[in-house]
């Protein structure tokens, strides 16, 4: 069975990258790419006692998904969800941990429920009033390949749409010297198995042992390798171009995979 | 819903508090032992009760993969030693090809504990953690997944779920789409969670730890008893040569509660919705399930709503119970452990009856069984429901 799908709606948001549309003039080299610290917008979508409730993640992963479900024209409730992310919610993390090292081991309970790795994807499904199947997977530095497989089977084997979301956020000290990630990065991508008149790109996923594609501007790849969502660039470069091409993205230490586009143009 | 092809469990194995290994799990569920006792873990200071699995601290890991070494990693090393599981795997790999197997494993915390040590030991000039704490090979969701693809040498597609309690039942659902699509021919899927003290403080901060050992289903339940497991499955595609016996996947369903964070929904319609799903993609009625493991944490609010969903698919005379009295609620472990016990409960034609329940709540209509029955088992539907409003329901059942 060959892993083909097609992409209706695209969200993108990170460090000097505001949304799909601004990001796509950069990856296509018509306006020059300006690192900047990742900017995001409270989640409005939300009730607002929910709202106060919600962090970084959450903020990050509610915002891409809306932009790729919103310009696809789907509404979300009736769409599965595929959540990929290399960490939970650090802050959050962080907070519980010094909690519990302090003799008091007060934790709060808000905290605690928000710690959970698929808190974006409650959030999500709260928000939308969505109760279609939701996976929330992490494969660490590998987890946008992680996410990506998981949605194109879900394509492939169950004939439905998918919401495929990829995110990571940073982790504050201490944790951030181990584990140093510079910013937030949220991609999400509207999926279909079919053509629809919104269909921007068709794409075929495959494993290979090729070597990963790197980007050619130094702070894009530079990003690339420093969030586990970016991996994703090369891929995003040729949708912005609107080109036929293939790209190859780090996945595994024994594998990669290549994504092969052909626009519907 | 696709219906899918059923897939074989040709290897399956189950480590909690009551027991190490299948033969030690039917014993005790046989014998309706709870491996349950108040809570000694670590430093904790909580007046609960939890289920421990023992040796879990003495276990050590193949020397060249010391720097997974953490409780959660040392848990699944202690289950996959079980049952011949270890040596299954590695056939599976010889049969299939390495690249052609993949690892899919639920837990919720995985190696956290590692960190909340480090946040103990900071440095007291610059907050630094200590040198030899590593996050991503201990703590991280996968650290568990890439320790176990590395020991097996497993080198097709890896990944951990992490949807809190429900994520070792999801790794059916992706693991049979994966085997579906082509991308592999079998998986490691399984379940690792460990005691923490983020799991322990976090529930009782949320008032939701039982004070005696939980009483899933009972008048007076109060709350979870905090568990840990590691439960394995080896699923491969259906060979001419599979036995009549043989425990086969026959559906999993997935849906989301867009209720609450840590509440589920009151009328249990997620649950519902994942129990309709899974009987859609295994082609059943809800006639032609026997019994049901139920999620049945033992919270008064968990209870009450998968009554109800069970209800009002089944009706009140499907025999159902929480095995959760016995080994308490293991958190990302329970999906696989239950999927063990249900694989169990068609094999030897075994009904676990609910331990430490005294009085049936009244008001809940699920037909719930307090003691073991003997009868034959075809189908068994075991639920699995988690925080954030995720629920997924196995179908396992006999091949013949």
């Amino acid at each position: 069975m060959r892993l083909v799908g097609y992409i209706d709606g695209i969200g993108l948001l990170g460090p000097g990258l505001n949304n799909w549309l601004q990001a796509a003039e950069i990856l296509r080299g018509a306006k020059a790419y300006l690192p900047a610290p990742t900017v995001l917008p409270a989640p409005t979508m939300l009730p607002p006692a929910e709202r106060r409730r919600t962090g970084r993640v959450v903020k990050l992963a509610l915002t891409v998904a809306l932009e790729a479900t919103s310009s696809a024209g789907v509404d979300p409730a009736q769409v599965p969800s595929v959540f990929s992310s290399s960490g939970g919610d650090g802050h959050i993390c962080h907070e519980i941990c010094q909690a519990l090292a302090l003799p008091a081991r007060e934790v709060s309970p808000t905290r605690f429920s928000n710690s959970v790795h698929n808190v974006a994807a409650g959030y999500w499904s709260i928000a939308t009033g969505s109760m279609a199947a939701s996976n929330v997977l992490c494969a660490f530095d590998a987890s946008y390949i992680a996410g990506l497989l998981e949605a194109m089977t879900q394509i492939a084997v169950e004939g439905h749409e998918v919401l495929f979301v990829a995110y990571d956020t940073e982790y504050p000290p201490p944790l951030h010297a181990k584990r140093p990630i510079p910013d937030a990065l949220g991609v999400a991508m509207l999926m279909n198995p079919d053509r629809t008149p919104k269909s921007v790109a068709r794409i075929e996923v495959a494993l290979t042992d090729e070597t990963a594609d790197r980007m050619q501007e130094p702070n894009l790849e530079a990003l690339r390798t420093a969030i586990p969502a970016a991996r994703s660039l090369p891929f995003l470069q040729l949708l912005a171009k609107g080109t036929d091409g293939r790209a190859i993205l780090d996945y595994l230490d024994v594998s990669r995979a290549a994504v092969q586009v052909e626009p519907c143009s | 819903m696709i219906h899918l092809r059923p897939l074989v469990l040709s290897e399956f194995t189950a480590t909690s508090c009551i027991g190490k290994g299948v033969a030690a799990t039917l014993a005790s569920l046989a014998a309706q032992r709870s491996g349950l006792k108040h809570c000694d873990f670590e430093t904790v200071k909580i007046d609960t009760h939890i289920g421990e699995v023992a040796g879990v601290d003495a276990q050590r890991l193949p020397e060249n993969l010391g720097v997974f070494d953490c409780r959660n990693n040392r848990l699944a090393e202690l289950a996959v030693r079980e049952d011949g599981f270890a040596d299954g795997v590695a056939s599976a790999a010889a049969h299939w090809g390495r690249r052609r197997v993949g690892v899919f494993i639920g837990t919720s915390t995985s190696g956290i504990m590692q960190t909340e040590l480090a946040y103990r030991a900071r440095d007291p000039e610059s907050g630094a953690l200590p040198r030899s704490f590593e996050y991503g090979t201990t703590h991280n969701s996968f650290s568990v997944a890439d320790y176990l693809r590395r020991r097996f040498g497993l080198e097709g597609p890896a990944l951990a779920v992490s949807s809190a309690c429900a994520s070792s039942a999801k790794v059916f659902g992706t693991a049979r789409r994966m085997i579906e699509a082509g991308l592999i021919d079998a998986a490691m899927v399984g379940g690792v969670d460990s005691l923490c003290l983020t799991t322990l403080y976090g529930f009782h901060s949320l008032q939701l730890s039982s004070l005696a050992p939980c009483r899933p289903f009972d008048i007076a339940r109060d709350g979870i008893s905090i568990g840990e497991a590691g439960a394995f499955a080896l699923l491969e595609r259906i060979s001419d040569q599979v036995r009549s016996d043989s425990v086969l996947l026959y559906g999993v369903g997935e849906s989301s509660d867009a209720y609450h964070m840590s509440a589920p929904h009151p009328e249990g319609l997620g649950a519902k919705r994942a129990m309709l799903a899974a009987l859609a993609a295994a082609s059943m009625e809800p006639g032609d399930i026997d019994y049901i493991n139920l999620h049945g944490t033992g919270t008064p609010s968990n209870d009450r709503s998968e009554s109800q969903a069970v209800t009002s698919i089944f009706g009140p005379t499907t025999p159902c119970s929480s095995t959760k009295g016995a080994t308490g609620h293991t958190l990302g472990a329970a999906g696989a452990l239950e999927a063990v016990i249900s694989a169990l409960s068609i094999q030897n034609g075994l009904m676990p009856g609910g331990v430490h329940t005294s009085r049936i709540d009244p008001t809940l209509t699920a037909h719930y069984i307090k003691e073991n029955r003997r009868a034959p088992v075809r189908r068994v539907l075991s639920n699995s429901f988690g925080f954030g409003g995720t629920n997924c329901s196995l179908i396992l059942g006999r091949a013949g």
